[in-house]
Protein backbone atom coordinates (compact mmCIF):
# COMPACT_ATOMS: atom_id res chain seq x y z
CA UNK A 1 0.00 0.00 0.00
CA UNK A 2 1.91 3.57 -0.78
CA UNK A 3 0.65 5.69 1.75
CA UNK A 4 1.56 9.73 1.22
CA UNK A 5 1.13 12.26 4.12
CA UNK A 6 0.88 15.58 3.22
CA UNK A 7 2.72 18.07 6.36
CA UNK A 8 2.96 21.34 6.73
CA UNK A 9 5.74 23.55 9.51
CA UNK A 10 3.54 25.51 11.65
CA UNK A 11 4.42 28.02 14.38
CA UNK A 12 4.71 26.08 17.76
CA UNK A 13 1.60 26.37 19.49
CA UNK A 14 2.73 28.10 22.60
CA UNK A 15 4.37 30.75 20.35
CA UNK A 16 3.22 33.82 21.21
CA UNK A 17 1.90 35.68 18.35
CA UNK A 18 2.99 39.33 16.48
CA UNK A 19 2.84 41.11 13.80
CA UNK A 20 5.10 41.34 11.06
CA UNK A 21 6.54 44.19 9.58
CA UNK A 22 4.28 44.33 6.54
CA UNK A 23 0.99 44.30 8.88
CA UNK A 24 -0.22 41.32 7.45
CA UNK A 25 2.30 38.25 8.22
CA UNK A 26 3.52 36.83 11.11
CA UNK A 27 6.56 37.88 12.50
CA UNK A 28 8.81 34.51 12.99
CA UNK A 29 11.46 36.44 15.39
CA UNK A 30 11.74 34.02 18.02
CA UNK A 31 8.51 31.79 16.73
CA UNK A 32 10.00 27.89 16.74
CA UNK A 33 8.33 26.23 13.90
CA UNK A 34 7.17 22.70 14.41
CA UNK A 35 5.51 19.39 12.50
CA UNK A 36 1.77 20.59 12.28
CA UNK A 37 0.15 18.34 15.27
CA UNK A 38 -2.60 17.15 12.90
CA UNK A 39 -0.26 16.42 10.38
CA UNK A 40 1.45 14.40 13.38
CA UNK A 41 -1.31 12.25 13.57
CA UNK A 42 -1.90 11.83 9.70
CA UNK A 43 1.86 10.20 9.87
CA UNK A 44 1.00 8.50 12.44
CA UNK A 45 -1.53 6.64 11.66
CA UNK A 46 0.17 5.90 8.22
CA UNK A 47 3.09 4.41 10.04
CA UNK A 48 0.56 2.57 11.95
CA UNK A 49 -1.09 0.75 8.54
CA UNK A 50 1.83 0.42 6.82
CA UNK A 51 2.76 -1.87 10.28
CA UNK A 52 -0.23 -3.45 10.46
CA UNK A 53 -0.44 -4.57 6.87
CA UNK A 54 3.34 -5.55 7.14
CA UNK A 55 4.08 -3.58 3.70
CA UNK A 56 3.62 -0.65 2.32
CA UNK A 57 5.49 2.89 1.90
CA UNK A 58 4.82 5.95 3.98
CA UNK A 59 6.13 9.43 1.89
CA UNK A 60 5.61 12.39 3.02
CA UNK A 61 5.36 15.80 1.15
CA UNK A 62 5.58 18.85 2.38
CA UNK A 63 5.84 22.67 0.47
CA UNK A 64 7.91 25.50 1.55
CA UNK A 65 11.06 26.79 2.05
CA UNK A 66 14.18 25.20 2.54
CA UNK A 67 13.95 25.77 6.49
CA UNK A 68 10.98 22.99 6.04
CA UNK A 69 13.33 20.21 5.60
CA UNK A 70 14.12 20.10 9.27
CA UNK A 71 10.40 19.43 9.68
CA UNK A 72 10.33 16.35 6.83
CA UNK A 73 13.57 14.88 8.65
CA UNK A 74 11.49 14.33 11.89
CA UNK A 75 9.05 13.09 9.83
CA UNK A 76 11.73 10.49 8.27
CA UNK A 77 12.46 10.09 11.97
CA UNK A 78 9.51 8.90 13.20
CA UNK A 79 9.82 6.45 10.38
CA UNK A 80 8.31 7.76 7.37
CA UNK A 81 10.56 6.10 4.40
CA UNK A 82 10.72 9.28 1.90
CA UNK A 83 10.20 12.79 1.63
CA UNK A 84 9.21 15.05 -1.10
CA UNK A 85 10.06 18.90 -0.39
CA UNK A 86 8.32 20.99 -2.43
CA UNK A 87 10.61 24.10 -2.98
CA UNK A 88 10.15 27.34 -5.49
CA UNK A 89 9.85 30.94 -4.91
CA UNK A 90 6.43 30.84 -7.34
CA UNK A 91 4.76 28.76 -4.71
CA UNK A 92 5.29 31.37 -2.21
CA UNK A 93 1.95 33.07 -0.72
CA UNK A 94 -0.01 30.39 -2.03
CA UNK A 95 -3.87 30.37 -0.43
CA UNK A 96 -5.21 26.88 0.24
CA UNK A 97 -6.38 26.25 -3.03
CA UNK A 98 -2.92 26.88 -4.64
CA UNK A 99 -1.41 24.46 -1.91
CA UNK A 100 -3.66 21.87 -2.77
CA UNK A 101 -2.49 22.34 -6.39
CA UNK A 102 1.15 21.88 -5.56
CA UNK A 103 0.38 18.47 -3.44
CA UNK A 104 -1.85 17.33 -5.87
CA UNK A 105 0.18 17.78 -9.17
CA UNK A 106 3.52 16.20 -6.79
CA UNK A 107 1.21 13.27 -5.54
CA UNK A 108 -0.26 12.15 -8.59
CA UNK A 109 3.32 11.57 -10.27
CA UNK A 110 2.91 8.34 -8.50
CA UNK A 111 0.37 5.69 -7.84
CA UNK A 112 -0.80 5.86 -4.06
CA UNK A 113 -3.74 4.46 -2.09
CA UNK A 114 -4.38 6.71 0.60
CA UNK A 115 -3.33 10.60 1.44
CA UNK A 116 -4.11 11.98 4.79
CA UNK A 117 -3.63 15.24 6.07
CA UNK A 118 -4.30 17.03 9.75
CA UNK A 119 -8.02 18.21 9.60
CA UNK A 120 -6.40 21.85 9.74
CA UNK A 121 -3.23 23.77 9.40
CA UNK A 122 -2.37 25.44 13.07
CA UNK A 123 -1.96 29.03 12.63
CA UNK A 124 -3.55 29.71 9.25
CA UNK A 125 -6.44 27.55 10.91
CA UNK A 126 -8.21 27.27 6.94
CA UNK A 127 -8.97 23.14 7.38
CA UNK A 128 -9.25 23.59 3.44
CA UNK A 129 -6.78 21.58 1.74
CA UNK A 130 -7.71 18.22 2.61
CA UNK A 131 -11.69 18.63 0.97
CA UNK A 132 -9.48 20.62 -2.13
CA UNK A 133 -6.56 18.17 -2.25
CA UNK A 134 -9.53 15.08 -2.37
CA UNK A 135 -11.56 17.44 -5.30
CA UNK A 136 -9.00 18.16 -8.02
CA UNK A 137 -7.71 14.29 -7.98
CA UNK A 138 -11.18 13.50 -8.17
CA UNK A 139 -11.20 11.29 -4.88
CA UNK A 140 -13.52 10.84 -2.16
CA UNK A 141 -12.70 12.42 1.22
CA UNK A 142 -13.27 11.73 4.78
CA UNK A 143 -12.86 14.83 6.99
CA UNK A 144 -11.99 15.06 11.02
CA UNK A 145 -11.35 12.01 11.34
CA UNK A 146 -10.99 9.96 15.08
CA UNK A 147 -10.92 6.67 13.83
CA UNK A 148 -9.74 4.61 11.00
CA UNK A 149 -10.31 1.00 9.74
CA UNK A 150 -8.50 0.10 6.06
CA UNK A 151 -10.77 -2.94 4.67
CA UNK A 152 -8.97 -4.22 1.56
CA UNK A 153 -9.79 -1.66 -1.01
CA UNK A 154 -11.69 0.54 1.05
CA UNK A 155 -12.01 2.53 4.17
CA UNK A 156 -13.86 2.70 6.96
CA UNK A 157 -13.87 6.11 8.98
CA UNK A 158 -15.62 8.02 12.11
CA UNK A 159 -15.97 11.19 11.38
CA UNK A 160 -16.27 14.03 14.39
CA UNK A 161 -19.56 15.93 13.74
CA UNK A 162 -21.64 17.96 16.19
CA UNK A 163 -22.14 15.50 19.35
CA UNK A 164 -22.11 12.17 17.10
CA UNK A 165 -19.50 10.60 14.96
CA UNK A 166 -20.60 9.89 11.60
CA UNK A 167 -19.08 5.96 10.47
CA UNK A 168 -18.62 6.60 6.28
CA UNK A 169 -16.59 4.24 4.30
CA UNK A 170 -15.27 4.88 0.70
CA UNK A 171 -13.49 3.30 -1.72
CA UNK A 172 -9.61 3.83 -1.81
CA UNK A 173 -7.61 5.98 -3.29
CA UNK A 174 -9.42 8.68 -0.77
CA UNK A 175 -8.64 11.20 1.43
CA UNK A 176 -8.72 11.09 4.87
CA UNK A 177 -8.11 14.26 7.36
CA UNK A 178 -6.89 13.29 10.81
CA UNK A 179 -8.52 14.54 13.84
CA UNK A 180 -6.61 14.79 17.60
CA UNK A 181 -7.98 11.41 19.14
CA UNK A 182 -7.26 9.10 16.41
CA UNK A 183 -3.95 8.16 17.69
CA UNK A 184 -0.93 9.20 19.71
CA UNK A 185 2.07 9.90 17.53
CA UNK A 186 5.20 8.13 18.73
CA UNK A 187 8.58 10.35 19.20
CA UNK A 188 11.34 9.50 17.08
CA UNK A 189 13.93 7.48 18.67
CA UNK A 190 17.10 7.79 18.33
CA UNK A 191 18.06 4.97 16.26
CA UNK A 192 15.29 6.60 13.81
CA UNK A 193 16.75 9.74 13.75
CA UNK A 194 19.84 8.55 13.03
CA UNK A 195 17.84 6.04 9.96
CA UNK A 196 16.48 9.65 8.82
CA UNK A 197 19.93 10.85 7.93
CA UNK A 198 19.92 8.15 4.97
CA UNK A 199 16.37 8.49 3.61
CA UNK A 200 16.05 9.79 0.37
CA UNK A 201 14.29 13.23 0.07
CA UNK A 202 13.57 13.95 -3.33
CA UNK A 203 13.40 18.51 -4.16
CA UNK A 204 10.94 19.32 -6.82
CA UNK A 205 9.92 22.90 -7.92
CA UNK A 206 7.63 24.03 -10.26
CA UNK A 207 9.14 23.22 -13.58
CA UNK A 208 9.29 19.97 -12.09
CA UNK A 209 5.22 19.63 -11.45
CA UNK A 210 4.41 21.09 -14.65
CA UNK A 211 2.23 23.77 -12.91
CA UNK A 212 1.21 26.86 -14.52
CA UNK A 213 2.77 29.89 -12.78
CA UNK A 214 0.10 31.80 -12.47
CA UNK A 215 -1.99 28.92 -10.23
CA UNK A 216 0.28 29.15 -7.31
CA UNK A 217 1.82 31.62 -4.69
CA UNK A 218 0.35 35.09 -4.50
CA UNK A 219 -0.32 35.46 -7.95
CA UNK A 220 -2.87 32.90 -8.02
CA UNK A 221 -4.24 33.52 -4.37
CA UNK A 222 -8.06 34.02 -4.73
CA UNK A 223 -7.75 35.09 -1.16
CA UNK A 224 -5.42 36.72 0.69
CA UNK A 225 -4.73 38.01 4.29
CA UNK A 226 -4.58 42.29 3.86
CA UNK A 227 -4.28 42.93 7.02
CA UNK A 228 -3.01 41.04 10.38
CA UNK A 229 -3.85 42.57 14.19
CA UNK A 230 -3.90 41.05 17.70
CA UNK A 231 -7.11 41.18 18.96
CA UNK A 232 -8.60 43.66 21.41
CA UNK A 233 -7.43 42.83 24.61
CA UNK A 234 -9.92 41.89 27.16
CA UNK A 235 -9.83 44.44 30.11
CA UNK A 236 -9.51 42.21 33.27
CA UNK A 237 -12.58 42.59 35.24
CA UNK A 238 -13.41 42.18 38.93
CA UNK A 239 -12.27 40.26 41.32
CA UNK A 240 -15.15 39.29 44.08
CA UNK A 241 -13.85 39.42 47.67
CA UNK A 242 -15.09 37.60 50.96
CA UNK A 243 -15.48 34.41 51.96
CA UNK A 244 -16.36 31.87 49.46
CA UNK A 245 -20.19 32.02 50.43
CA UNK A 246 -19.77 35.73 50.04
CA UNK A 247 -18.01 35.78 46.39
CA UNK A 248 -20.59 33.38 45.54
CA UNK A 249 -23.47 35.03 46.17
CA UNK A 250 -22.35 38.05 44.41
CA UNK A 251 -21.04 36.34 41.18
CA UNK A 252 -24.44 35.06 40.60
CA UNK A 253 -25.68 38.61 41.09
CA UNK A 254 -23.40 39.84 38.67
CA UNK A 255 -23.78 37.19 36.19
CA UNK A 256 -28.17 37.72 36.36
CA UNK A 257 -28.05 41.44 37.13
CA UNK A 258 -24.97 43.27 35.30
CA UNK A 259 -24.54 40.28 32.37
CA UNK A 260 -27.84 38.96 32.33
CA UNK A 261 -26.19 35.62 31.01
CA UNK A 262 -28.00 33.30 33.55
CA UNK B 1 -31.51 35.31 -9.37
CA UNK B 2 -29.79 36.54 -6.45
CA UNK B 3 -26.98 38.04 -5.71
CA UNK B 4 -26.19 36.12 -2.36
CA UNK B 5 -26.81 32.96 -1.51
CA UNK B 6 -26.62 31.17 1.81
CA UNK B 7 -26.77 27.26 2.32
CA UNK B 8 -29.17 26.44 5.47
CA UNK B 9 -27.66 23.29 6.96
CA UNK B 10 -30.52 20.70 7.84
CA UNK B 11 -30.63 17.00 9.31
CA UNK B 12 -33.55 15.21 8.95
CA UNK B 13 -35.59 18.60 8.46
CA UNK B 14 -34.21 20.21 11.65
CA UNK B 15 -32.37 23.82 11.18
CA UNK B 16 -30.09 24.67 13.65
CA UNK B 17 -29.46 27.82 14.61
CA UNK B 18 -25.93 28.25 13.13
CA UNK B 19 -28.09 27.78 9.98
CA UNK B 20 -30.17 30.80 10.74
CA UNK B 21 -27.21 33.33 11.68
CA UNK B 22 -25.78 32.71 7.84
CA UNK B 23 -29.18 33.37 6.53
CA UNK B 24 -29.42 36.45 8.49
CA UNK B 25 -25.71 37.57 7.86
CA UNK B 26 -27.27 36.53 4.01
CA UNK B 27 -29.65 39.47 4.28
CA UNK B 28 -27.59 41.92 5.78
CA UNK B 29 -24.96 41.47 2.51
CA UNK B 30 -27.81 41.62 0.05
CA UNK B 31 -29.23 44.80 1.81
CA UNK B 32 -26.05 46.56 1.70
CA UNK B 33 -25.67 45.70 -1.89
CA UNK B 34 -29.26 46.52 -2.96
CA UNK B 35 -29.53 42.62 -4.21
CA UNK B 36 -31.65 39.85 -3.31
CA UNK B 37 -31.14 37.17 -1.07
CA UNK B 38 -31.14 33.05 -2.39
CA UNK B 39 -31.71 30.45 0.46
CA UNK B 40 -30.59 27.06 -0.28
CA UNK B 41 -31.21 23.77 1.43
CA UNK B 42 -30.69 20.29 0.07
CA UNK B 43 -32.26 17.07 1.36
CA UNK B 44 -35.40 15.50 0.79
CA UNK B 45 -38.39 16.06 2.08
CA UNK B 46 -37.46 19.95 3.26
CA UNK B 47 -40.68 21.90 3.54
CA UNK B 48 -40.39 22.28 7.08
CA UNK B 49 -37.06 23.46 6.99
CA UNK B 50 -38.22 25.60 4.36
CA UNK B 51 -40.81 26.79 6.71
CA UNK B 52 -38.16 27.72 9.26
CA UNK B 53 -35.75 29.67 7.09
CA UNK B 54 -38.56 31.89 4.96
CA UNK B 55 -39.13 34.13 8.17
CA UNK B 56 -36.05 35.56 8.12
CA UNK B 57 -36.60 37.04 4.79
CA UNK B 58 -35.13 35.53 2.00
CA UNK B 59 -36.33 36.31 -1.77
CA UNK B 60 -35.95 32.95 -2.93
CA UNK B 61 -35.66 29.59 -1.41
CA UNK B 62 -34.64 26.87 -3.45
CA UNK B 63 -34.70 23.21 -2.60
CA UNK B 64 -32.72 20.69 -4.07
CA UNK B 65 -34.28 17.20 -3.36
CA UNK B 66 -32.85 13.99 -4.71
CA UNK B 67 -33.49 10.95 -2.86
CA UNK B 68 -29.70 10.22 -2.67
CA UNK B 69 -29.33 13.26 -0.78
CA UNK B 70 -31.27 12.36 2.14
CA UNK B 71 -27.90 11.52 3.99
CA UNK B 72 -25.01 14.50 3.70
CA UNK B 73 -22.67 13.38 1.60
CA UNK B 74 -20.21 15.76 0.89
CA UNK B 75 -19.70 14.48 -2.90
CA UNK B 76 -23.45 14.74 -3.26
CA UNK B 77 -23.66 18.21 -1.99
CA UNK B 78 -20.92 19.55 -3.57
CA UNK B 79 -22.24 18.53 -6.86
CA UNK B 80 -25.92 19.99 -6.05
CA UNK B 81 -24.52 23.03 -4.39
CA UNK B 82 -21.84 24.23 -7.03
CA UNK B 83 -23.91 22.17 -9.70
CA UNK B 84 -26.88 25.07 -8.78
CA UNK B 85 -24.33 27.91 -8.00
CA UNK B 86 -22.77 27.61 -10.87
CA UNK B 87 -25.62 28.40 -13.03
CA UNK B 88 -26.45 31.42 -11.24
CA UNK B 89 -24.81 34.97 -10.94
CA UNK B 90 -24.35 34.59 -7.29
CA UNK B 91 -21.48 37.27 -5.86
CA UNK B 92 -21.38 35.74 -3.13
CA UNK B 93 -21.60 31.76 -1.11
CA UNK B 94 -22.22 31.76 2.80
CA UNK B 95 -22.25 28.26 4.86
CA UNK B 96 -22.52 27.79 8.53
CA UNK B 97 -18.56 26.80 9.86
CA UNK B 98 -19.87 23.95 11.42
CA UNK B 99 -18.67 20.16 11.15
CA UNK B 100 -21.05 19.96 8.04
CA UNK B 101 -20.45 23.50 6.43
CA UNK B 102 -15.83 23.44 7.18
CA UNK B 103 -16.16 19.85 5.12
CA UNK B 104 -18.70 21.11 2.07
CA UNK B 105 -17.60 24.58 1.77
CA UNK B 106 -13.75 24.10 0.25
CA UNK B 107 -14.70 20.75 -1.92
CA UNK B 108 -17.39 23.77 -3.61
CA UNK B 109 -14.55 25.90 -3.61
CA UNK B 110 -11.95 24.14 -5.26
CA UNK B 111 -14.96 23.09 -7.57
CA UNK B 112 -15.96 26.41 -8.61
CA UNK B 113 -12.15 27.45 -8.11
CA UNK B 114 -13.23 30.57 -5.93
CA UNK B 115 -11.77 32.18 -2.85
CA UNK B 116 -12.73 30.68 0.44
CA UNK B 117 -12.68 32.43 4.09
CA UNK B 118 -12.79 29.94 6.99
CA UNK B 119 -14.45 29.97 10.20
CA UNK B 120 -15.31 33.98 10.02
CA UNK B 121 -16.17 36.20 12.89
CA UNK B 122 -17.29 39.17 10.65
CA UNK B 123 -18.18 40.23 6.99
CA UNK B 124 -18.81 43.08 5.20
CA UNK B 125 -19.55 44.36 1.68
CA UNK B 126 -17.14 46.99 0.53
CA UNK B 127 -17.07 49.00 -2.64
CA UNK B 128 -18.71 47.09 -6.40
CA UNK B 129 -20.13 44.66 -4.49
CA UNK B 130 -17.17 43.11 -3.04
CA UNK B 131 -17.06 41.54 0.24
CA UNK B 132 -14.32 41.60 3.11
CA UNK B 133 -13.75 39.27 5.65
CA UNK B 134 -12.44 38.96 9.33
CA UNK B 135 -11.25 35.58 10.76
CA UNK B 136 -9.53 34.62 13.76
CA UNK B 137 -5.69 33.14 13.11
CA UNK B 138 -3.46 31.44 15.39
CA UNK B 139 -6.50 30.30 16.86
CA UNK B 140 -7.53 33.54 17.77
CA UNK B 141 -3.93 34.62 19.07
CA UNK B 142 -4.32 37.40 15.77
CA UNK B 143 -7.26 38.37 13.29
CA UNK B 144 -6.69 38.37 9.42
CA UNK B 145 -8.97 40.12 7.10
CA UNK B 146 -9.11 38.52 4.09
CA UNK B 147 -9.99 39.78 0.19
CA UNK B 148 -10.72 38.28 -2.62
CA UNK B 149 -9.84 37.92 -6.14
CA UNK B 150 -12.27 38.97 -8.62
CA UNK B 151 -13.38 35.51 -8.71
CA UNK B 152 -17.11 35.20 -8.14
CA UNK B 153 -18.89 34.37 -6.03
CA UNK B 154 -16.41 34.74 -2.83
CA UNK B 155 -17.27 32.32 -0.35
CA UNK B 156 -16.99 32.13 3.61
CA UNK B 157 -17.96 29.69 6.11
CA UNK B 158 -19.20 31.89 9.55
CA UNK B 159 -18.24 30.98 13.09
CA UNK B 160 -21.47 29.79 14.77
CA UNK B 161 -22.54 31.41 18.08
CA UNK B 162 -20.92 34.89 16.72
CA UNK B 163 -23.92 36.27 15.11
CA UNK B 164 -27.20 37.32 15.95
CA UNK B 165 -29.75 34.51 15.21
CA UNK B 166 -31.72 37.51 13.06
CA UNK B 167 -35.12 39.17 13.62
CA UNK B 168 -37.89 37.56 11.37
CA UNK B 169 -39.27 40.45 8.91
CA UNK B 170 -42.75 41.87 9.40
CA UNK B 171 -43.87 40.36 5.55
CA UNK B 172 -41.93 37.33 4.39
CA UNK B 173 -42.51 37.27 0.70
CA UNK B 174 -39.87 34.55 -0.34
CA UNK B 175 -40.52 32.10 -2.71
CA UNK B 176 -40.33 28.57 -2.36
CA UNK B 177 -39.05 26.80 -5.55
CA UNK B 178 -38.03 22.96 -5.91
CA UNK B 179 -35.53 21.57 -8.42
CA UNK B 180 -34.33 18.10 -8.45
CA UNK B 181 -30.59 18.22 -8.93
CA UNK B 182 -28.35 16.41 -12.04
CA UNK B 183 -26.30 13.92 -10.31
CA UNK B 184 -23.52 11.70 -10.94
CA UNK B 185 -24.08 9.06 -8.54
CA UNK B 186 -20.47 7.06 -9.26
CA UNK B 187 -19.10 10.31 -7.96
CA UNK B 188 -20.55 9.40 -4.33
CA UNK B 189 -18.23 7.77 -3.39
CA UNK B 190 -17.85 8.34 0.19
CA UNK B 191 -21.22 7.59 1.66
CA UNK B 192 -22.74 7.48 5.52
CA UNK B 193 -23.08 3.66 6.85
CA UNK B 194 -24.09 5.01 9.80
CA UNK B 195 -24.44 7.60 13.09
CA UNK B 196 -22.79 7.13 16.58
CA UNK B 197 -24.41 9.24 18.33
CA UNK B 198 -22.73 10.49 21.69
CA UNK B 199 -24.32 8.44 24.29
CA UNK B 200 -23.58 10.35 27.22
CA UNK B 201 -26.19 13.00 26.17
CA UNK B 202 -23.95 15.43 26.84
CA UNK B 203 -23.92 19.15 25.06
CA UNK B 204 -20.76 19.42 22.75
CA UNK B 205 -18.89 22.64 23.82
CA UNK B 206 -19.40 23.92 20.37
CA UNK B 207 -23.02 24.11 20.24
CA UNK B 208 -23.36 25.83 23.82
CA UNK B 209 -24.38 28.75 25.27
CA UNK B 210 -22.89 28.37 28.63
CA UNK B 211 -19.69 26.18 29.17
CA UNK B 212 -17.96 25.06 32.30
CA UNK B 213 -14.58 23.69 32.04
CA UNK B 214 -11.91 22.34 34.42
CA UNK B 215 -8.31 22.68 34.57
CA UNK B 216 -4.81 20.65 35.75
CA UNK B 217 -6.05 20.92 39.08
CA UNK B 218 -9.61 18.93 38.91
CA UNK B 219 -6.80 16.33 39.86
CA UNK B 220 -8.69 13.69 38.63
CA UNK B 221 -11.63 12.38 36.62
CA UNK B 222 -14.16 11.75 39.35
CA UNK B 223 -13.60 15.49 40.82
CA UNK B 224 -14.87 16.22 37.13
CA UNK B 225 -17.99 15.22 38.58
CA UNK B 226 -18.32 19.14 39.92
CA UNK B 227 -17.95 20.87 36.65
CA UNK B 228 -20.37 18.14 35.37
CA UNK B 229 -22.73 19.28 38.05
CA UNK B 230 -22.59 23.08 37.31
CA UNK B 231 -22.64 22.60 34.10
CA UNK B 232 -25.97 20.35 34.04
CA UNK B 233 -27.38 23.15 36.40
CA UNK B 234 -26.86 25.75 34.24
CA UNK B 235 -27.97 23.67 30.95
CA UNK B 236 -24.00 23.93 29.68
CA UNK B 237 -21.39 21.29 28.27
CA UNK B 238 -18.67 20.51 29.93
CA UNK B 239 -15.15 21.98 28.75
CA UNK B 240 -11.78 21.32 29.61
CA UNK B 241 -7.83 22.24 29.63
CA UNK B 242 -5.54 20.51 27.14
CA UNK B 243 -3.89 19.66 30.84
CA UNK B 244 -6.96 17.89 31.28
CA UNK B 245 -7.26 16.09 28.67
CA UNK B 246 -3.53 14.91 28.39
CA UNK B 247 -3.74 13.87 32.13
CA UNK B 248 -6.40 11.84 31.51
CA UNK B 249 -9.13 13.32 33.31
CA UNK B 250 -11.88 13.68 30.58
CA UNK B 251 -12.03 12.75 27.01
CA UNK B 252 -10.57 14.83 24.13
CA UNK B 253 -13.46 15.78 22.88
CA UNK B 254 -14.03 18.23 25.37
CA UNK B 255 -10.99 20.10 25.30
CA UNK B 256 -10.82 23.58 24.80
CA UNK B 257 -7.92 25.59 23.02
CA UNK B 258 -5.70 25.94 19.80
CA UNK B 259 -5.53 21.59 19.72
CA UNK B 260 -9.52 21.31 20.79
CA UNK B 261 -12.24 23.40 19.78
CA UNK B 262 -12.74 26.72 20.08
CA UNK B 263 -15.63 28.43 21.31
CA UNK B 264 -17.48 31.31 21.82
CA UNK B 265 -20.53 31.19 24.27
CA UNK B 266 -22.08 33.64 26.21
CA UNK B 267 -20.78 32.17 29.58
CA UNK B 268 -17.63 30.70 30.12
CA UNK B 269 -16.45 28.93 33.82
CA UNK B 270 -12.87 28.21 33.95
CA UNK B 271 -12.20 26.06 37.31
CA UNK B 272 -8.61 25.47 38.10
CA UNK B 273 -7.47 26.39 35.29
CA UNK B 274 -4.28 29.02 34.85
CA UNK B 275 -5.19 30.28 30.93
CA UNK B 276 -1.99 29.06 28.97
CA UNK B 277 -1.91 30.51 25.40
CA UNK B 278 -3.28 27.15 24.14
CA UNK B 279 -6.30 27.25 26.21
CA UNK B 280 -7.20 31.57 25.61
CA UNK B 281 -6.84 30.86 22.20
CA UNK B 282 -10.33 28.69 22.21
CA UNK B 283 -12.05 30.57 24.56
CA UNK B 284 -11.29 34.56 24.78
CA UNK B 285 -13.98 35.39 22.70
CA UNK B 286 -16.89 34.14 25.11
CA UNK B 287 -18.97 36.54 25.92
CA UNK B 288 -18.32 37.06 29.70
CA UNK B 289 -15.84 34.80 31.18
CA UNK B 290 -15.39 33.60 35.15
CA UNK B 291 -12.55 32.44 36.48
CA UNK B 292 -12.20 30.17 39.43
CA UNK B 293 -8.42 29.87 40.64
CA UNK B 294 -6.51 29.32 43.34
CA UNK B 295 -3.80 31.02 41.94
CA UNK B 296 -4.56 34.89 42.29
CA UNK B 297 -1.53 35.78 39.93
CA UNK B 298 -2.80 33.12 36.75
CA UNK B 299 -3.26 34.47 33.54
CA UNK B 300 -6.88 33.54 33.21
CA UNK B 301 -7.65 36.45 35.71
CA UNK B 302 -6.30 39.06 33.05
CA UNK B 303 -8.99 38.37 30.81
CA UNK B 304 -11.74 36.82 33.33
CA UNK B 305 -14.86 39.26 33.34
CA UNK B 306 -15.71 38.19 37.03
CA UNK B 307 -13.06 36.06 39.26
CA UNK B 308 -12.73 34.23 42.46
CA UNK B 309 -9.98 33.50 43.39
CA UNK B 310 -10.38 30.44 46.28
CA UNK B 311 -10.49 26.66 46.27
CA UNK B 312 -13.05 25.56 43.58
CA UNK B 313 -13.48 22.31 45.50
CA UNK B 314 -15.15 24.95 47.96
CA UNK B 315 -16.53 27.31 45.28
CA UNK B 316 -17.83 25.09 42.53
CA UNK B 317 -20.42 23.27 44.43
CA UNK B 318 -21.50 26.32 46.24
CA UNK B 319 -22.19 27.84 42.78
CA UNK B 320 -23.71 24.97 41.52
CA UNK B 321 -26.22 25.05 45.00
CA UNK B 322 -26.64 28.48 44.78
CA UNK B 323 -27.58 27.93 40.79
CA UNK B 324 -29.94 25.57 41.41
CA UNK B 325 -31.88 27.41 44.50
CA UNK B 326 -32.00 29.70 42.00
CA UNK B 327 -33.94 27.54 38.99
CA UNK B 328 -36.09 26.31 41.49
CA UNK B 329 -37.79 29.36 42.57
Amino acid sequence: MNLVVCMKQVPDTAARVAIGGDGRSLDPEGVTFVVNPYDEIALEEALRIREKLGEGEVAVVTMGPEKGSAALRSCLAMGADRGIHLQDAAFQGSDSLGTARILAAAIARKPFDLILLGKQGVGTDNSQTGPMLAELLDLPHVNVVVKLEIMGKSLKAFRQIEGALEVIEAPLPAVVTAQKGLNEPRYAGLKGIMAAKKKPVEVLCLRDLGLPADEVGEKGALVRWTQLELPASRSSGKILQGEPEEAVEELVRLLREEAKVI
Amino acid sequence: MAEVTVFVEQRSGQVKRAALEVVAQGRGLADAWGGSLEAILIGTDLDDAAAKVLPLGPDHVTLLEHPVLSDYSVEGFTQALSGYVARTNSLALLLPATAMGMDLAPRVAARLRVGLASDCISISSGPDRTMEAVRPVFSGKAMATVRFSSARPVMATLRPNVFPPGEPVANPAGKITKKTPELDETKIRARLTGIEKDQSGEIDVKEADIVVSGGRAMMNSENFGIIRDLAAALGGAVGASRAAVDAGFIAHQHQVGQTGKVVAPKLYIACGISGAIQHLAGMSSSKVIVAINKDGEAPIFKIATYGIVGDLFRIVPLLTEKILKLKAE
